[in-house]
This record gives structure tokens, C-alpha cells and sequence, in this order.
């Protein structure tokens, strides 16, 4: 049953990522990445970054196809355009997981521990942060502060915050969520 | 303006830089990031001095001079802080010296012994890196960089391909294609100009010594080897000589003793390339075809028009490049006479060149189902050869290459210096359109290191406008020029490295622009010297059109000595 699954999440990432069907999403993206661009005639380098930040918001992450229209709309070498984008932490090259899990790693969380938590959800997701699973399930996101410390150490998961973290209980938490999808 | 440095004074000029104002005062102050002719980034901080009445020390080569200045470039602190700098890069460094083809000749190597660093003092986790194999001609080995940023500078300011760049930031910070592809699918066009820039291990070229050594060691291969114009004036270099020095005679005695059995020299084919490409100018200038011609012997430069201009191809020189017509010629009509099926000569280029591997790779240079050229060296990867069986080439006596492909006009040789096909085919173009040779055949003008030259010349009472280009950032812009309408020339000459092929980026490592400048007069001086300096003089020439191709652009010529183009699409 679950091989099955992997095998569907997989053509759905081919396609675009995402859940919707097959195709559509892909079309829709491209168009989405032109409309951002005509909002730039004649820009020059100095509108990269900008440009870069319109382009994640409309398409969720940047893709290579997306960074090549956009060193050409800039006549820019595309590895230029992908070395600024690797450059800040706000872009991300993968689509985002079913749930994205962002774990704070911000002053008061370190000091409750949460380097331990963020290897724990590597170590099971087997993804870096900024990458997303295979299935398409998690995607791993590593976050400075969220506010609220008082939690520490604290995750989101799609933004429902789990308090108080140890290491040993985020198969558990990650599971329960892969329950959700199941049923 | 003077300055005082180590209590000694210096002249400087205004507005240099202090490391310019030292360097040429003989003080020796270590760098790793600066680089010849381009602005300074202060990226290594190797170069730091105390400068009286500033708090830090400051990075020499981005600090301008200013008049009384007071330095000390070798002060406790200055030295210590280069020290420290090169334990931190070394934390990060494989300790595999032994078993990298840089040994001996790395810049950190060197820095290490010269600052006495005598033990690994930071211990730490390595970043690992995945070594980049995918290019046929440029190996990446991300292990062994330290960041400076040299080969992306090259490849983007030089070269204008920007195949590579920093990925990432801070202690996750690596230099690769966008997306981390292989160089292979990247807008890398294989003209090594990064190796020569790269200060360590980390860019090399693909080797092909086992090739080699197979096919000489296999009883049924007939093996033959051909060495590019530009090779002779620099392999010296690697054994002791200074820059600029012909060693054409032991080299030939080298490759012979290696076990070669015929060894050629590809200035012949130059000759053979100038007899094809000055019948296609001349057939183009009287019927009206694709003007400006422009030459098609550097296959990076090929690569990058692929690339970047698919548009102009109808104007490139339908021509293979020597190397490859050598080799077509040597599995063809010279297999034949040999009484050897064409499949077992195997052909190997001693090249300048790292791009020439690629080239030697494409199914577009094949004939008959055979690759022209089987196997190619560069001249670093030949002078390993050589040491490596124990030979010197200070201890052999000189000896001829074998006939007929031994034989070469001046012409010919000058092909290793950029506007050196341009001269040559100037002096045939010369003879086809007057049927005389031209009162004075050196084409002063397009002689030197400047990135493009221009000359007007005369064949008789047509005018014509030529131009040499090297570098791909001043082809890219003379291109454009091109491709706006510039219609007043009718050759261009483009060569991917600066300087041309002496140049290459199979050549020696570590020479500046005046062993560059040294190993181009070597060439212009074999071409001073030479009694037959056209190459439809050459009689050896003449000789395999008589008995084998018939004439230039026949059908037999066209089948062998001929290819096309087509567009490319890097994917990045």
C-alpha cells in the first residue's frame, strides 16, 4: 500500500509538485513566472532579488526553469542568478512538503536543545533543510525565532506549534501526520 | 610619489594599488585571490601588511597607495595572521599532496612550507564535496578548493561563459554550475583557461595516459602522435627552460623514445587547414557567400559559438581543426600506404589544450565510423609522461619528426599564437587572389597580446578588413558587432584564451603575461628564421592533394578535412 503511494506522490512532484493533477499545475506555474517577469520590463540586476522573491511567492519555491527565464529576462549567466538565490536563506529549489516542518532554531530553543531536534527530523525525514521528502510528504525548514519562546523547543508543522520537544518524540509527531494523509 | 616599505624607500605611483607598488619594488608579499589585469577582490587576505597609523592590518592588493606612507610587510603580526590564514584552509583541505597531480606545484603547498606550517592546529569536521567527472575535459575536485575565486573570475570576466559560481554562504559556500549539474550540461566550453587559474588541485584536466599507454603497449596498434604548434615552445618550461625556449628536436626524440611509432607534427595540418580555409575565404570573397569568415581551429571558441551565437554559424570556416584533419588523413589515404586497416591506427594529439579532448569526443568528428583522433595530451600531462619513464628532455639530442606529415611551413607554426592563422591564411588568401607572394609576409598588426587586432591588407588591388580576437569576452563583443551588421571585415581569427594558444589551458601552469609574451616571440622567431614561411609552399602539401585529395574544397577534401555545426543548447 504504501509503495503505491510513493509511486503517485512521485509523478505528482514530476508534474510540478503540489496535489493537484497531473499537468495542470505545471502550465499554470509557467505562466505565472511570465506574468511576474512582464511586471519587469527592462529591469536590470539590481532587480534580482526582487524578482526572485516574486517568483517563490507565485510558484512556492524556485525552480530551475523558473531561475533560467529569469537570468535571460536579466541577461544574467543562470549560475550567477541561482549563486544570489543559494546565497539567502528565504529561497528554497524543492516544492514545499505536504506539511512543511519548520523547526526554530532561534537563541531560546537552542539553549532547550533544538540542534538535537532539528538532527532527530533529519535523520528521519532523510532530507536537508530546504529540501523536501521523496513522497512529497515533509518538507524541512529551519527558521530563526517564531515567537514563542516559551515553548522552546518548538516546531510547526504546517504553523500548529508543538511545544517543548525532545528529540525522542518527533517520529511520533511526524507519524501523526502521516496518519491524517492515510485516512 | 614615494612610500616607505620594511624602512627602505619606494617609488609609487599615484592611484596604484600598494601590492602593484611592491611587487615591482621586488618586495615579495604571498597572494592567492589576485590575478593580472583584473581588479582586486581582498578576498584570501593572504596579502595583509601593517600600514602605519591604520588599526587593522590591511589587504595590500585593494589598499591604495598614498604619498609618505610608512609599511612593514613582514612584521610579527603580518606573518602570523598568513599563517593563520593557511591553517584555517588547510582544516578544510584533504592532506593528500602525495597523490595530487598538483604536488610540487601548488600554491598552497607552497604558502604552507614558506610560513613553516608544520602541523594540522585546527582540527574539524571537513565539508564534503562530490568530485565533478561529467566534463570530457575539465575535472572538478570541490575537496581540494579553497574559495578564491580565481576560475570563476576567469570564466566570467575572461571568458564571459560564467559556467560556474559560488553556491551557498559561509562554511556551506562551494564553487559550481547552477542547479550543482556536471560541468558536462553546463555552459562550460572546455578551455581549461580555470585550471591555469586555479591555485590547487581543485580543477584539472581529464586524463588520458591509460589510453595511451594501452594502445602503444598493444602489438596490433599502429600508434602515432602528433604534437600542436604552441606545444614545442613551452613543454621546456616544465623541465627547467625558460619561457620562450623551441624544443621542437627533443621532443621528438621524447616521443620516440616513449614508443610512438611515427611522430608528426600538426603544423603540417595547419598548412593542410590553411590550403582548405584560404580557398573557402577566397571562393566566398568572389561569390558573394557568408562574410565575414571566421575561423573554426579553437574548438572552445566553436563551443561557445554553438552556444551563444548559433546564428553566426554560416559564417564559421566549414574547416575541422588540424588536429582532427591530421587524424582523418592518418586513418585514410596514410593507413592505406602503410598497408594498415584504418581501425588500428590509433591517433594521439599532444595538445595546448583541454577543449581538444572534448573535441576529439564529437560524433561530428568522425569519418567513416572512425574518431579522427583517439587519445589527447596536454602538454603538463606529456611532460608527466616523460619524467614519469625517466627521461629528461635536457639530456636528448634533437631529432626530426617523421615525413611526410613532419614537414611544415613557418606558417604552420604560427598557428599557436593568436592571430597566427589569420597571418597564414593572409599569405595564401595572398597567392590565390595575385598568384604572387606578398613583398613582406609579416602582418605586423595582428602580432601580439592585445585581445582584438585589426589590419587592413591588401591581396593585390582587393582591400580587405581582418581581425584576430582572443579571449571569449572580446569575441562575444566583436560578435555582436557582427551580428548588428559590421560589415567591414572579412576574416575574423578567434581564439578562446588570451594570447592564443601558447596560452592554452593544457599549457604550464603559473606563467604570467611576459612567459606568455616569451613563448609567442618564440613562434614569430621560428617564422623570422624560416626559409618556407607560406604554407602552399609546402611540398608535402602539395604532394598528398596530388596523390590523394585532389585539390582544396574537392569531394575527397570535403569528406575528410570537413564538418558542420549545429546549435547548442547548454542547459545551463
Amino acid at each position: 500500500m504504501e509503495n503505491v503511494k510513493v509511486l503517485a506522490d512521485d509523478n505528482a512532484e514530476q508534474n510540478g509538485g503540489g496535489s493537484s493533477g497531473p499537468g495542470g499545475k505545471g502550465a499554470k506555474v509557467e505562466g505565472r513566472i511570465e506574468e511576474v517577469l512582464s511586471r519587469h520590463p527592462g529591469a536590470g540586476r539590481d532587480a534580482l532579488i526582487p524578482i526572485l522573491q516574486e517568483v517563490q511567492e507565485a510558484e512556492g519555491h524556485l525552480s530551475r526553469e523558473s531561475v533560467i527565464k529569469v537570468a535571460r529576462h536579466l541577461a544574467l549567466p543562470p549560475s550567477k542568478v541561482y549563486g544570489v538565490a543559494t546565497f539567502y536563506n528565504q529561497f528554497r529549489f524543492q516544492a514545499r512538503g505536504t506539511y512543511n516542518v519548520q523547526v526554530c532554531r532561534g537563541t531560546a530553543c537552542h539553549v532547550k536543545g533544538s540542534a538535537a531536534v532539528l538532527d532527530a527530523i533529519k535523520r528521519i525525514l532523510k532530507v536537508e533543510p530546504g529540501e523536501t521528502t521523496r513522497d512529497g510528504m515533509f518538507s524541512l525548514e529551519v527558521v530563526a525565532c517564531i515567537g514563542a519562546c516559551g515553548l522552546a523547543p518548538v516546531i510547526a508543522v504546517n504553523g500548529e506549534f508543538h511545544a517543548g520537544v525532545a528529540p525522542e518524540k518527533v517520529a511520533a509527531i511526524l507519524n501523526s501526520y502521516k496518519r491524517r494523509t492515510a485516512a | 610619489m614615494q612610500i616607505t616599505v620594511n624602512d627602505k624607500t619606494l617609488e609609487a605611483k599615484p592611484g596604484e594599488m600598494l601590492l602593484a607598488a611592491l611587487r615591482r619594488g621586488g618586495v615579495h608579499v604571498p597572494t592567492l585571490c589576485a590575478m593580472e589585469g583584473l581588479l582586486p577582490t581582498g578576498a584570501c587576505r593572504m596579502c595583509v601588511v601593517e600600514v602605519e597609523g591604520t588599526r587593522g592590518l590591511v589587504p595590500s592588493c585593494a589598499f591604495p597607495v598614498r604619498d609618505g606612507m610608512k609599511v612593514q610587510t613582514h612584521s610579527q603580526r603580518a606573518v602570523r595572521a598568513r599563517k593563520t590564514i593557511v591553517e584555517l584552509l588547510l582544516a578544510n583541505h584533504p592532506d593528500d599532496c602525495l597523490y595530487c597531480s598538483r604536488n610540487n606545484n601548488c600554491e598552497l603547498q607552497n604558502l604552507a612550507g614558506e610560513l613553516g606550517v608544520r602541523q594540522r592546529r585546527y582540527q574539524g569536521g571537513r565539508t564534503p564535496a562530490r568530485l565533478d567527472m561529467s566534463s570530457p575535459s575539465v575535472v572538478r575536485d570541490p575537496d581540494k578548493c579553497i574559495l578564491c575565486g580565481k576560475c570563476v573570475r576567469v570564466c566570467e570576466e575572461i571568458q564571459s561563459v560564467s559556467a560556474i559560481d559560488f553556491v551557498g554562504r559561509g562554511s556551506k559556500t562551494h564553487v559550481a554550475p547552477a542547479f550543482n549539474v556536471g560541468l558536462n550540461v553546463s555552459s562550460c566550453v572546455d578551455c581549461g583557461q580555470c585550471i591555469l587559474a586555479c591555485p590547487t588541485g581543485a580543477l584539472t584536466e581529464r586524463s588520458h595516459f591509460k589510453d595511451v599507454f594501452d594502445a602503444i603497449r598493444d602489438p596490433k596498434k599502429l600508434v602515432v602522435v602528433q604534437h600542436a604548434p604552441a606545444v614545442s615552445v613551452t613543454i621546456g618550461e616544465l623541465f627547467g627552460a625558460r619561457p620562450g625556449v623551441d624544443v621542437a628536436g627533443v621532443l621528438n626524440a621524447a616521443l620516440r623514445r616513449l614508443g610512438f611509432d611515427h611522430v608528426f607534427d600538426t603544423s603540417f595540418a595547419a598548412d593542410l587547414t590553411i590550403m582548405e580555409e584560404a580557398h573557402e575565404l577566397v571562393q566566398r570573397v568572389k561569390n558573394g557567400g557568408v562574410l565575414p569568415l571566421i575561423t573554426s581551429c579553437c574548438p572552445a571558441w566553436v563551443d561557445f559559438a554553438e552556444q551563444e551565437f548559433p546564428d553566426l554559424l554560416p559564417h564559421l570556416s566549414s574547416c575541422k581543426s588540424p588536429q582532427q584533419m591530421l587524424g582523418a588523413v592518418l586513418k585514410s589515404h596514410f593507413a592505406k600506404r602503410s598497408g594498415v586497416r584504418p581501425e588500428d591506427v590509433f591517433v594521439v594529439s599532444i595538445m595546448p589544450c583541454t577543449a581538444k579532448k572534448f573535441e576529439a569526443n564529437l560524433p561530428e568528428r568522425r569519418h567513416d565510423g572512425l574518431a579522427d583522433v583517439d587519445a589527447v595530451l596536454t602538454t603538463r600531462e606529456l611532460a608527466r609522461i616523460i619524467k614519469m619513464r625517466g627521461l629528461d628532455l635536457r639530456d636528448m639530442d634533437a631529432e626530426g619528426p617523421d615525413t611526410p606529415f613532419g614537414e611544415r611551413s613557418s606558417a604552420g607554426k604560427l598557428f599557436g599564437a593568436s592571430g597566427g592563422v589569420l597571418e597564414a591564411a593572409i599569405r595564401t588568401a595572398h597567392f590565390l587572389v595575385t598568384g604572387a607572394e606578398m613583398d613582406a609576409v609579416k602582418v605586423r598588426e595582428i602580432r601580439g597580446l592585445q585581445g582584438l587586432k585589426e589590419a587592413r591588407v591588401k591581396l593585390g588591388s582587393l582591400e580587405i578588413g581582418v581581425a584576430a580576437v582572443s579571449g571569449l569576452a572580446n569575441a562575444r563583443r566583436l560578435m555582436v558587432e557582427v551580428r548588428a551588421g559590421r560589415s567591414d571585415l572579412a576574416v575574423i581569427e578567434v581564439m578562446a584564451c588570451p594570447g592564443g594558444c601558447v596560452n592554452g589551458g593544457g599549457q604550464p601552469i603559473g606563467a604570467d603575461l611576459d612567459a606568455v609574451r616569451a613563448r609567442m616571440k618564440a613562434l614569430y622567431d621560428i617564422d623570422r628564421d624560416s626559409a618556407q614561411r607560406t604554407s602552399h609552399t609546402n611540398v608535402l602539401v602539395q604532394r598528398l592533394y596530388d596523390e590523394d585529395l585532389g585539390h582544396p574544397g574537392s569531394e575527397e577534401a570535403h569528406h575528410l578535412l570537413h564538418t558542420h555545426y549545429h546549435p547548442r543548447d547548454a542547459e545551463v
